[in-house]
């Protein structure tokens, strides 16, 4: 999609500098209020809704020639979304870019928290599709922002009341909701939960965007951000009881990929640059010697890795996409196409 | 403390209303009313349709803005006060039931949840004791614990009105607005609602106001009652009084039911 | 106890011409504690309404009538109804409840509305029906659903269940047999003894003579014709 750019007949970053001035503000105003939505004038990126506009308008403003950039997809470095904004980046910003975590200064992401820890001075961008926490329970924006301005966040409450009237347990395990320093209830992107721990207290600053609902907002490096849950159901960032099979890791988040079609499957590093890194390492996984060459990332069917003790419908049949959220309480939810 | 003592004890009023007033435009939805409401007291408001009794019951709680007119909530200044704190009332202290079960319940979420709302609101963290206290609101308003889960749109009309006021009187409010809580039932399970509301009103203490078009649910339910037409009050005062002894000329209509009320 | 003075009473009838109906003028009587004092009259003489004006049911056209401390002529209905909480008991003709609710519950609820525990609420009415000879059968069902004798004993019952320092009696005896009206006036013997002040309306003469003090006959009550 970025063929036709040519560098210099653009602004760096594509963006002119009016507009990465006013996404700036949006910004600073985010960090000096964690976890609120702030409103932003949204641009017409070279790329649909649903490819990150808002992510990408974020990083165009974040970025100055001397970063280094790294974009990941599910965790993924490979993707066609991440391999085409990350050259977007390099053509229109002229950026160096890089596929390991500890590396970059700017990672822009869709649906995963890197597994390497990040760092002071790291920005974390991630592209936003519903930025609300509270639409699919409350569908008027008004009604929304005063729930927010007035602390009335019950009805989140109500939400996982009702999984764990139903399933046992809360069963939201995408897009998990967090209050962030005891203030507003944040919709955390529709990371998995398994990463929701690394959202606070982390010395990178995470800006989140979303672009066509038009609105920005931040975690300032070290925020305190708690998962919504009950005293006697506390959350739990569940995780597949296996170990990659290509690097061994017990501990990283994990995709589930049909390998054949007699039903073989394998899990693997969703992070593919922390699983390359643990091989070159040395770590070897169950199936490392016969996967030696394996495609970097197989077209992972994504999911919870089928966590038996999650007792979720979706442990075998791996989903593709998060699943809708709020299913039965009202509107529903953002598959990655509605990534913006 | 027993209900007397409480009452001895209270000689201000819960809920004072001056002059309130309320227009559509040109069209008056209620004018220039004003009472008191005493702690543990139910008053009734009756009129026929058209009257004004809604409009000054939604006034009262905050969901219309009225045009005119002072309403002191424990000594607090409704109109004057910030929203939050408003909306903080009506999340604790108030409770509203809605004539239409439809528009005070959440009709995707179950019983439980529906009953666990306000707690939630106000900061209950442990799923056990919600579940627990929705339970036994359930059983208060005799819903089967069984149907702790399900949705209300699976109960019968008098069902989800009794869920409708276990939902609002689980946080222990201290102000009850009703706006024709047993109409659209039949008589039996009316009789029923009446017997329920009279016994959560003398073990809790409530204050009620109360809509309604019916003369025989007033006369078991209120200690006081409101007669209005045209948007005005024309007569109040004890329930059985106003009843056997009006001194209105529409009151007397009213109550010899030459008015289709 | 009660105290009643220079008491008016009228009806306007605002749809018949807003014609004006004067029914009493110039009523007077006391009844001290432990006194019973029965009114008498012909039919339409006007003892109900002064009994109900007593009640606070009917509003005084003027005069006072004081019960206890309080003047019902010019009190507000939430004093009112605190005095009859607490201090005037009424037995009136007729059963006025809410359907469905069981006869214990009726009868123990003017003890609950005083805020006794619910427990021994329930044993002073079960106590009172036992007395008042209503099947323990009954005592589940709604008394909505009982005969005329029936119905007027947990009538009298829900007006003797709490020791009212004033009662109202209207008819108390009428259309019970003879055992039950044997208790009734036992019933009403025992509140005089404990001090309470009794106004009541008796046909039954024989009960009118063993219970009441004096009689006060109300046609001296009705308004000089043409005023
Ligand atoms: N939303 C409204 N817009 C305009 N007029 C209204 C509205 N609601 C009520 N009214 C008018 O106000 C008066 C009082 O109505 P309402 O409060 O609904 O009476 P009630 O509840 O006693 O039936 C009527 O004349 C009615 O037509
Ligand atoms: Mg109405
Ligand atoms: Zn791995």
């Amino acid at each position: 999609m970025t063929e036709q750019l040519d560098a210099g007949a653009y602004n760096f970053a594509y963006l002119d500098e009016q507009t990465k001035r006013m996404i700036r503000r949006a910004i600073l105003k985010a960090i000096a209020v964690p976890g609120y939505q702030v409103p932003f004038a949204s641009r017409e990126m070279p790329m649909p809704y649903g490819w990150g506009t808002g992510g990408v308008q974020v990083t165009a403003a974040c970025l100055v020639p001397e970063d280094r950039l790294k974009v990941i997809d599910q965790g993924a470095d490979d993707t066609t979304n991440a391999v085409s904004i990350r050259r977007f980046f390099q053509r229109t910003a002229g950026v160096a870019t890089t596929e390991a975590t500890a590396e970059a200064t700017v990672i822009q992401t869709r649906h995963r928290i890197p597994e390497t820890p990040l760092k002071a001075g790291q920005i974390l961008v991630y592209q936003v599709p519903i930025p609300e926490p509270l639409r699919f329970l409350e569908p008027r924006e008004t009604e929304t922002r005063k729930m927010h301005a007035l602390e009335e966040y019950g009805l989140m409450h109500v939400k996982l009341y009702e999984d764990i009237a139903r399933h046992g347990q809360i069963a939201t395990s995408y897009a998990y909701p967090v209050r962030v320093e005891g203030r507003y209830v944040m919709d955390p992107s529709p990371i998995p939960k398994f990463d929701n721990p690394k959202l606070g207290n982390n010395p990178a600053i995470q800006l989140f965007g979303a672009g066509r609902e038009q609105r920005i907002y931040a975690l300032p490096p070290w925020s305190r951000v708690e998962s919504l849950d009950f005293d006697d159901h506390p959350f739990r960032p569940s995780k597949a009881p296996h170990r990659c099979d290509l690097c061994g890791a017990g501990h990283s988040y994990l995709d589930e990929v049909i390998t054949d079609d007699a039903g073989g499957r394998m899990f693997v590093c969703s992070d593919t640059d922390f699983c390359a890194g643990r091989r070159a390492r040395g770590h070897r996984g169950r199936l490392a010697a016969e996967a030696s060459a394996p495609p970097p990332h197989p077209s992972p069917t994504r999911g919870e890795g089928g966590a038996p003790s999650d007792g979720l419908a979706q442990g075998g049949a791996a989903l593709a996409s998060p699943p809708p959220r709020g299913e039965g309480l009202g509107a529903g939810g953002a598959g990655p196409e509605g990534t913006a | 403390m027993t209900l007397m003592e409480r009452m001895a004890m209270t000689d201000q009023p819960l809920l004072r209303v001056e002059g309130l007033t309320k227009r559509y435009g040109q069209r008056i939805g209620c004018a220039e009313v004003s009472f008191d409401l005493y702690p543990g007291e139910v008053l009734g408001i009756v009129g026929e349709s058209g009257s004004g009794k809604s409009t000054l019951l939604s006034c009262l709680a905050g969901h219309q803005r009225a045009d005119l007119g002072r309403i002191v909530y424990d000594g607090r200044d409704v109109l004057a006060m910030p929203e939050t704190e408003r909306r903080r009332l009506s999340r604790t202290d108030w409770a509203y039931v809605h004539q239409n079960p439809r528009d005070g319940l959440r009709m995707g979420v179950s019983a439980g949840g529906n009953v666990g709302e306000r707690l939630m609101a106000v900061g209950a963290r442990h799923y056990g004791e919600i579940r627990g206290k929705a339970a036994d609101w359930l059983a208060r308003v005799e819903i089967a614990a069984d149907r702790i889960d399900d949705r209300p749109s699976a109960f019968s009309g008098g069902m989800q009105q009794r869920l409708q006021i276990a939902r609002n009187l689980v946080t222990g409010p201290r102000l009850v607005f009703m706006d024709e809580p047993t109409g659209g039932l039949d008589v039996s399970v009316q009789a029923r609602l009446l017997d329920l509301l009279r016994g959560l009103v003398r073990d809790l203490g409530l204050s009620v106001i109360i809509v309604t078009h019916d003369l025989a649910v007033v006369r078991l339910l209120a200690h006081r009652l409101m007669v209005m037409k045209s948007g005005r009050v024309v007569e109040q005062g004890l329930t059985d009084q106003v009843l056997d002894d009006p001194q209105h000329a529409y009151t007397q209509l009213l109550v010899s039911s030459v008015l289709q009320v | 106890m009660i105290r009643i003075e220079n008491l008016s009473k009228s009806f306007t009838l605002h749809n018949q011409g807003g014609a004006v109906i004067p029914v009493m003028a110039g009523a007077a009587l006391t009844v001290g504690p432990g006194e019973c004092v029965g009114l008498t009259g012909p039919s339409g003489a006007g003892k109900s309404t002064l009994m109900r004006m007593v009640h606070g049911n009917y509003l005084a056209a003027g005069g006072s009538i004081r019960v206890g401390e309080l003047d019902v002529a010019t009190a507000e209905p939430r004093q009112i109804i605190a005095l009859r909480r607490q201090v005037l008991g009424h037995v009136s003709q007729f059963l006025r409840v809410v359907p469905r609710v069981p006869t214990l519950e009726v009868v123990a609820e003017p003890l609950l509305a005083l805020g006794t525990d619910a427990e021994e609420a329930r044993e002073r009415a079960a106590a009172l029906l036992r007395r008042l000879n209503i099947p323990e059968r009954l005592w589940p069902l709604s008394p909505t659903t009982f005969s005329g004798g029936e119905q007027q004993r947990v009538n009298i019952a829900r007006g003797f269940v709490h020791a009212y320092p004033a009662l109202l009696l209207d008819e108390p005896t009428a259309s019970l047999d003879a055992a039950n009206r044997e208790v009734v006036l036992n019933l009403i013997e025992e509140a005089k003894a404990r001090g309470a002040a009794i106004l009541g309306i008796f046909h039954d003469e024989a009960a009118r003579a063993r219970v009441c003090d004096r009689l006060v006959d109300v046609t001296g009550f009705t308004p000089k014709a043409a005023a």
